[in-house]
């Protein structure tokens, strides 16, 4: 193999100073440590890089990762005992989330099946059922589409008494954008003949738990849902429901069955424990609301954000917003805890269901506040601020926190989560 | 729904004659026979549809339940490194809602079909019906849901009352489902 020309020492010495360049390079006025290349006399010489491969691996200087959860509070675990992984949203750009850090949740490991061996069977109340091989589905009409993910429990560490000490990939790191690419539901439903009284279709999982969920058959998720065998252009990971999952745009994450292998349609739902027992939300009352299905209009500030630290004069205060009830049409940034608010710039694309990029520049004097953003949907739902959303939800429905996320800044600068 | 589907897309004409009647859909996929569906048909619905034919006791149940499933949920599913089965009735309007099969689960037959799909965790599938039945008996006889010596069975177990059957209020909007099909 073709080694380079470039003399060893050469070449670490430039690896150090781009490191160093690297962490100091983020947004604002975020403090980080000092440039090492003060004139451009420093800056490395040119040369000869490395050698092409199969993959385009990340730059040694880049550390982005997710951070596996067993609980709330309880990170960095043995990946045996994780239950999810949740994505670094404070280190990424844009809207799309990349593929290897798109959020995992699972409730039996992550299969791999092998896709010559997978069937998906659509029975029930249908004029034939079918067996489905993945190279049917492929033979079958696609669409695509660019659209949020988000598990019903993110934000869980800020229902009671979260440390002020979480980031926003803690509090947030549960909803990911990507584009999906697979078989129209509506194609699959006219293909197999569907009875016009059935209204309830159960899908079904081929992970150990057989995870199994109740879709009602809305017109909404017919026109929308996807039969997915694709993500960001490549074939899904195991960990996203390789070789094909159910996608629901806009719908709560455990709806979204990954290594779809049974869809069975009935008329009524079918009652399985995830949305009796677990995925459903106590009230302050102690009765349950089921069947909360859609993800609630959200938006968190990424940077600055939890465990930064800023300096005074000019900031740009970035985040991401979604709603499962549309397009983003409005965020506001407040810099007073909420006293008064600016619209932030939409960054586009903004598109139906998906994450959008808000930014706001923003001079903090130095004085010690509290930032928080605030979205609006294309159908006029506005993100409640936290007093409001508990005062009506309560704190104990695990499932579904929308509020605003508030990070309060001190006089040094330093960013930390605020429960307000 | 189908005019939206066609206005979106376009398609080849082999696509458009395999949507247009149910005696085409042989194009894709071949047809599934009843003694296959069998094979997958697990799901468990409230009315008891979907029950395989056995049944099992407490006493039996027990014997299972220590052997596969007390090492995660404790010993009388008081629980453990999982979730706890048994008590909490009364708590769910508390700061500290204990959510079990006893306080919060609304349906017997949801617990069945869980065991049935999910558990033993690690051999998912491994427990005869009999012994399914006998699982879910110990459990509900646990919460006093059902006397210890009640032999639960397909005849039965969705007349089964949880205590925590009127404990759930649905979204409006997915009481009755309506679409334009």
């Amino acid at each position: 193999m073709l080694k380079r020309f470039s003399d060893p020492d050469r070449l670490s010495r430039r690896r150090f100073l781009t490191a160093t360049a690297a962490t100091a390079a983020t947004a604002g006025g975020v403090i980080a440590a000092p440039a090492t290349a003060d004139t451009l006399a420093d800056v490395p010489p040119r040369g000869p890089g490395d050698d092409l491969g199969a993959y385009s691996p990340r730059s040694p200087y880049v550390q982005i990762a997710r951070i596996p959860e067993a609980a709330p509070g309880q990170r960095n675990v043995d990946p045996s005992a994780a239950i999810n992984s949740k994505s670094p949203l404070d280190k990424f750009v844009g809207t799309i989330t990349p593929t290897d850090l798109h959020y995992e949740r699972s409730h039996s490991g992550v299969p791999n099946l092998d896709p010559s061996k997978h069937r998906v069977l659509v029975h029930g109340m249908v004029k034939q059922p079918l067996v489905l091989t993945l190279e049917d589905l492929r033979a079958m009409p696609s669409i695509s589409r660019i659209a949020f993910l988000e598990c019903t429990g993110n934000g869980w560490e800020n229902w009671k008494s979260a440390p002020d000490t979480v980031t926003v990939q803690n509090t947030h790191g549960l909803v990911s954008t990507h584009e999906w690419t697979g078989v129209p539901l509506s194609f699959l439903i006219d293909l197999v003949g569907v009875d016009r009284a059935s209204t309830w279709m159960l899908a079904e999982g081929d992970d150990g738990a057989a995870v199994a969920r109740s879709i009602p058959l809305t017109d909404e998720i017919i026109a929308e849902g996807i039969l997915a065998y694709g993500q960001n252009g490549e074939p899904l990971r195991p960990a996203h429901g390789f070789p094909v999952r159910l996608f629901l745009p806009g719908f709560e994450g455990n709806l979204n069955i990954k290594w779809l292998r049974r869809l069975k349609f009935g008329d009524q739902p079918f009652m399985t424990r995830w949305e009796t027992a677990r995925y459903t939300q106590l009230r302050p009352d102690g009765k349950a609301r089921q069947f909360q299905l859609k993800q609630d209009v959200n938006s968190v500030i990424t940077a600055p954000s939890g465990m930064m630290r800023i300096k005074p004069g000019s900031n740009r205060i970035t985040g991401l917003a979604w709603s499962g009830h549309g397009r983003i049409t409005r965020v506001e940034v407040s810099a007073d805890g909420g006293a008064t608010w600016a619209v932030a710039a939409l960054t586009g694309p903004v598109l139906p269901k998906a994450q959008a990029r808000f930014q706001h520049d923003w001079v903090w004097d130095g004085r010690p506040t509290k930032i928080v953003s605030r979205s609006t949907d294309e159908q006029g739902n506005v993100q409640p601020d936290r007093a409001s959303f508990i005062a009506q939800v309560g704190t104990n429905a695990l499932f579904h926190y929308s509020a605003q996320q508030t990070w309060g800044i001190d006089e040094a600068g330093h960013v930390r989560n605020v429960l307000a | 729904m189908c005019a939206m589907f066609w206005r979106n897309l376009v398609l080849g004409t082999i696509l458009v004659t395999a949507a247009s009647s149910s005696t085409q859909a042989a194009e894709f996929g071949r047809a599934a026979s009843q003694e296959e569906i069998a094979l997958w048909d697990i799901d468990v619905r409230p009315d008891g549809r979907g029950l395989p034919i056995g049944g099992g006791t407490a006493a039996r149940g027990q014997v299972i339940f220590e052997q596969t499933c007390a090492a995660c949920h404790g010993a009388g599913g008081q629980g453990g490194a999982k979730d706890r089965l048994v008590g909490g009735q009364g708590t769910l309007a508390s700061a500290k809602p204990v959510k079990t099969v006893g306080s919060f689960w609304p349906y017997a037959t949801s617990l069945f079909d869980y065991i049935r799909r999910a558990m033993p965790y690690p051999d998912p599938g491994s427990l005869t019906a009999d012994e399914t039945y006998a699982v879910t008996a110990y459990i509900l006889s646990l919460n006093a849901i059902i006397p210890e010596d009640f032999v639960l069975s397909k005849e039965n177990l969705a007349q089964v009352r949880m205590p925590n059957r009127e404990g759930f209020v649905p979204d409006a909007e997915y009481i009755h489902i309506g679409n334009s099909r």
